[in-house]
């Protein structure tokens, strides 16, 4: 099926009703085989237990950082190319997005506290961390406030793009600044510094976490395009009355 | 062994909060496709469809009548 295909709204509502189902179980099956790798993968020899806690922390903040690339890949299509389900992709994606930043953070904050004897400093990584999940309260908000959709869409498309800036910055950011927040260790040059029988679970629940995010998705913007035809309805029912 | 419950009460808060959180996530989902489903019944109840959902028996129609000739 084309890309094009899709903008159309009722063949993705066919689509969405058919792959739906198929992805969830995708996503309980293997969240069930993750957490089960998770529980019986060895303690660190530094951090003990709490390694554990990366399986949790890790990929929220790859799907909080992937959830507002592919935000601002949907800005480019609600601005350049006004693909119709660009600006549906870019509202349902928001707070899917903004719950697995918040749960990176709450995660980090439950690691650092053993770890680094505090549970939050105001370090590089962390800040533009929390930067990133107040962008994605501004963006729900900037939803919530322009009452014309089109109108809504084109505002959050530039406060996406703009925001986007932010992206690199965490990434880099222990590079850039002295953190207290440890460097790269899975992708890096050279290779990952993770021992095979830790990085292998992180690996598996980074996928469950993934598919996890897929299904959300598809059924939030399922739901958004719902909520368009119930907004189109519901003019036609005051044009009546008039 | 001791390794393992050293901070295991950080370790539960940590999955505790998966699990509400992802959670809260799905029951947003699915309440939000309940809600949205029954307002359109609610409204189709009442005789508003969406143009293109009511062209459609027309426009089998008018396909079958080509195909017919």
């Amino acid at each position: 099926m084309a890309l094009l295909d899709l903008a159309n709204p009722s063949r993705f509502l066919k689509l969405a009703d058919s792959t739906i189902p198929w992805l969830g179980g995708a996503t309980v099956l293997v969240a069930a085989f993750a957490v089960e790798q998770a529980v019986v993968a060895p303690n660190d020899y530094q951090q003990g237990a709490t390694v554990k806690i990366m399986y949790l922390h890790v990929p929220s903040a790859w799907l909080g950082m992937l959830c507002w690339g592919l935000m601002s890949v949907a800005a480019l299509g609600t601005l350049v190319w006004r693909h119709p389900l660009a600006d549906v992709t870019a509202k349902a994606a928001a707070p899917i997005g903004a719950a697995f930043t918040l749960l990176c953070l709450v995660t980090g904050s439950l690691w650092g506290r053993p770890e680094w004897g505090t549970y939050w400093v105001w370090d590089a990584r962390l800040t533009s961390e929390l930067v990133l999940l107040l962008l994605y309260l501004a963006i729900i908000a900037l939803w919530r406030t322009v009452e014309n959709p089109s109108r809504a869409a084109r505002a959050v498309a530039v406060l996406t793009l703009v925001g986007a800036i932010d992206l690199p910055i965490i990434k880099f950011s222990v590079d850039w600044w002295n953190t207290l927040h440890q460097g790269a260790s899975v992708f890096r040059v050279g290779g990952s510094t993770i021992y095979p029988t830790i990085l292998m679970p992180l690996f598996f629940m980074a996928g469950a976490f993934t598919l996890l995010f897929f299904t959300l998705l598809l059924a939030a913007m399922r739901n958004e395009i719902l909520r368009r035809r119930v907004r189109t309805l519901r003019l036609m029912q005051a044009n009546a009355v008039r | 062994m001791m390794e393992t419950t050293a901070h295991i009460d950080f370790i539960a808060a940590a999955y505790a909060a998966a699990v509400i959180v992802v959670g809260a996530l799905i029951i947003w989902v699915i309440a939000d496709y309940r809600a949205q489903t029954r307002k359109i019944a609610e409204l189709e109840m009442q005789g508003f469809t969406r143009r293109s959902a009511s062209d459609q028996p027309l426009r089998k129609t008018r396909e079958a009548a080509k195909e017919e000739a």
